[in-house]
């Protein structure tokens, strides 16, 4: 994966995409957009991530959309983040874990963990991610195996949003029935990874950059991958994404991909405010519209960092599963504890007002879409 | 109509039906009903089928259809056998929809497992419908291993791309002795009709109704057009000619 992305200038400065992608013409675009959609190409994406295609974000969405319904019906799936614990050993600058940031941190028991998740139960999700920083000592792989087999009963699909881990562990916790991992790069521009992690294991990016892939060798499902929208120029970012998806795919073909699409969000202690590098709704649209037209089948998430009334316009567009009702901060759902989310939200519908609005929309909200008998005897 | 007849069972629908992708459970009992099928498929990731309550199977009437429970997402023989089983401990259906999807993005059929859970599952009592890509050969080895049907596709699953395979699927329907189901790919109510022309027994169809404009519009043109091909296979058309030919063109001469 390191070699794809030196080999295609996608891991550096971005000046060379940057100026290629500026010189895309509508003839490019148009190009791109004639092919098969669905089908991946580098330079089809950078034709349809460039300025040039902002004037066909339209015949985009409409390509997408068409796409989407076919290959996932009228559907949408929804699912709930549980926050376990916010200490935190890394130092990274656009979140409120931070572990210079000083406030009151809290980790759940596998106890405290298992009633939060019986809230979010409550609601009718049966997908559920459970959400870390980077706390080995107390989040470790045994913790995260003992809370999934306490949560299999009311969850038919368990995924993890933690620190990097080997192929082993993540093996460990495949058997437990975890089956899913996401893992966000952040920013695949090296230079801006190293300036935003200042110290900690993350400031690693070869091992973050690997890690989606020992997940999958240990059989991992779902793999979900994601930028921080906002630490570098999201269409360079776009398609390093892209190329690091197109390889996972190819090298285990048995693991569906997902991408996420976090804007960067006011957070406790940082200061980010508006970043250079600021992605607008239209830059959203024309980044979802142009993943779509490039993987058919891929999942694309969005979670409640955006506002309502953008959600509502984007699940038309391509998107296939979205959160609801989150808590970013451990202990949010039952309110035992007061402590830092790890960015501040924006959509705080309950998941009943989410889930009236799809149907609303013409969609149906789908709870249960694996099954944990798939993968444990 | 002649009865399809599966496993000794006999049923008046030569259409089987989908249940992913629809709008809204409501839509999609509204399609089905339209549909005339009497055979409804239901992905088990998606239902819980303990729950007679389950927002899906509730609106799935259980005296007017057959509920055919499938294994779409099964990564290997193994966890096939074991959803399978799982549902018929919590249902009591014994019938099933073996599909083997390893892959997730084209959802085609891995062969080799499929073979394995067949085995396992028909020697345990499951009447099996096995999806299977349009290989002849293999369709063989799944008759002899004792499945009720055979589902070769069409064309992947959500393409509606029609009768891909169409080559393949002549030689299926010739060599069967088992109802050949045409399953995943068709897209338009014609392709419906032109496999049951070709000789096959029934059609499934899912994403063609399910995402149309008009679900139960869209069902019901598909349940038209399987009469019509079958009617007209029945009726065995003649061949077809680009020129006019004399009804004995070589033996005319002769003379009794």
């Amino acid at each position: 994966m390191k070699a794809i992305l030196a080999e295609n200038n996608l891991d550096v400065s971005g000046e060379f995409w940057k100026e290629r992608i500026e010189r895309i013409t509508p003839d490019e675009v148009e190009r791109a957009l004639s092919e098969q959609p669905g089908l991946y190409r580098l330079e089809k994406l950078a034709a349809l991530v460039a300025p040039a295609a902002e004037d066909y974000l339209e015949q985009m969405a409409r390509l997408s959309q068409k796409l989407t319904v076919r290959r996932f019906g009228k559907t949408i799936r929804l699912y709930a983040p549980l926050y376990l614990s916010n200490y935190c050993v890394n130092c990274c600058l656009y979140c409120g874990f931070n572990c210079e940031h000083k406030f009151n941190r809290v980790r759940l028991s596998v106890e405290q963990a298992v009633a939060e998740a019986g809230i979010i139960a409550s609601e009718g999700f049966r997908d559920i991610l459970l959400v870390s920083s980077e706390d080995r000592q107390f989040i470790t792989v045994k913790y995260l195996a003992e809370l999934a087999a306490k949560l299999r009963a009311k969850f038919s699909s368990i995924s993890i949003e933690v620190y990097q881990m080997d192929t082993t562990q993540y093996g460990e916790l495949f058997k437990a029935g975890i089956d899913g991992v996401t893992l966000y790069q952040e920013t695949y521009d090296r230079d801006a990874y190293r300036c935003c992690h200042l110290h900690g294991p993350k400031c690693d990016y070869d091992n973050r950059l690997a890690t989606p892939g020992y997940a999958a060798a240990a059989g991992m499902r779902q793999i979900g991958l994601g930028v921080l929208l906002g630490l570098k120029d999201w269409r360079v970012e776009t398609l390093a994404l892209a190329e690091h998806a197109h390889s996972l795919m190819k090298h285990y073909w048995q693991c569906h991909i997902s991408f996420s699409f976090p804007r960067l969000r006011p957070a406790f202690g940082t200061s980010y405010g508006e970043s250079q590098y600021r992605v607008t709704d239209r830059n959203l649209v024309q980044m979802i519209t142009a993943l779509r037209l490039c993987f058919a089948d891929a999942g694309l998430v969005l979670s409640t960092r955006e506002p309502a009334w953008l959600r509502d316009k984007l699940i038309k567009l391509g998107v296939t599963k979205m959160s609801a009702g989150s808590r970013t901060n451990p202990g949010g759902y039952s309110g035992q504890t007061k402590t830092v989310g790890q960015f501040e939200i924006d959509d705080r519908r309950s998941p009943s007002e989410v889930s009236g609005m799809l149907r609303r929309q013409g969609f149906e909200p789908v709870w249960k879409d694996w099954d944990a008998a798939f993968q444990i005897p | 109509m002649d009865k399809l007849i599966i496993a000794g069972r006999e049923f008046g629908s030569r259409l089987l039906i989908g249940t992913g992708k629809f709008a809204s459970c409501d839509i999609m009992a509204e399609a089905i009903e339209k549909s005339g099928a009497q055979i409804v498929t239901v992905a088990l990731r998606r239902v819980d089928i303990k729950n007679e309550n389950d927002d899906m199977l509730r609106v799935i009437d259980r005296s007017k259809y057959l509920l055919l429970p499938n294994t779409s997402g099964a990564r290997d023989a193994a966890e096939a056998v074991r959803l399978a089983k799982m549902a018929r401990a919590a249902s009591g259906i014994n019938w099933l929809k073996l599909e083997v999807t390893p892959d997730p993005y084209y959802l085609l059929p891995d062969p080799v497992e499929t073979l394995k859970a067949a085995e396992i599952l028909v020697n345990d009592g499951f009447v099996v419908l096995p999806y299977i890509n349009a290989d002849p050969v293999l369709a063989k080895k799944l008759e002899e291993a004792g499945t009720a049907t055979v589902m070769p596709l069409a064309s992947p699953i959500g393409s509606n791309q029609g009768l891909k395979t169409r080559s393949a699927l002549e030689i299926i329907i010739e060599q069967a002795n088992v109802p050949v189901v045409v399953d995943a790919g068709l897209g338009l109510p014609s392709h419906a009709a032109d496999a049951m022309e070709m000789g096959a027994d029934a059609v499934l169809v899912n994403t063609a109704i399910a995402t149309a404009g008009n679900p139960a519009a869209m069902a019901e043109a598909f349940q038209l057009a399987v009469k019509a091909g079958r009617t007209a296979f029945l009726a065995r058309p003649g061949a077809s000619s680009k020129y006019a030919d004399a009804s004995s063109p070589l033996t005319g001469f002769l003379r009794d």
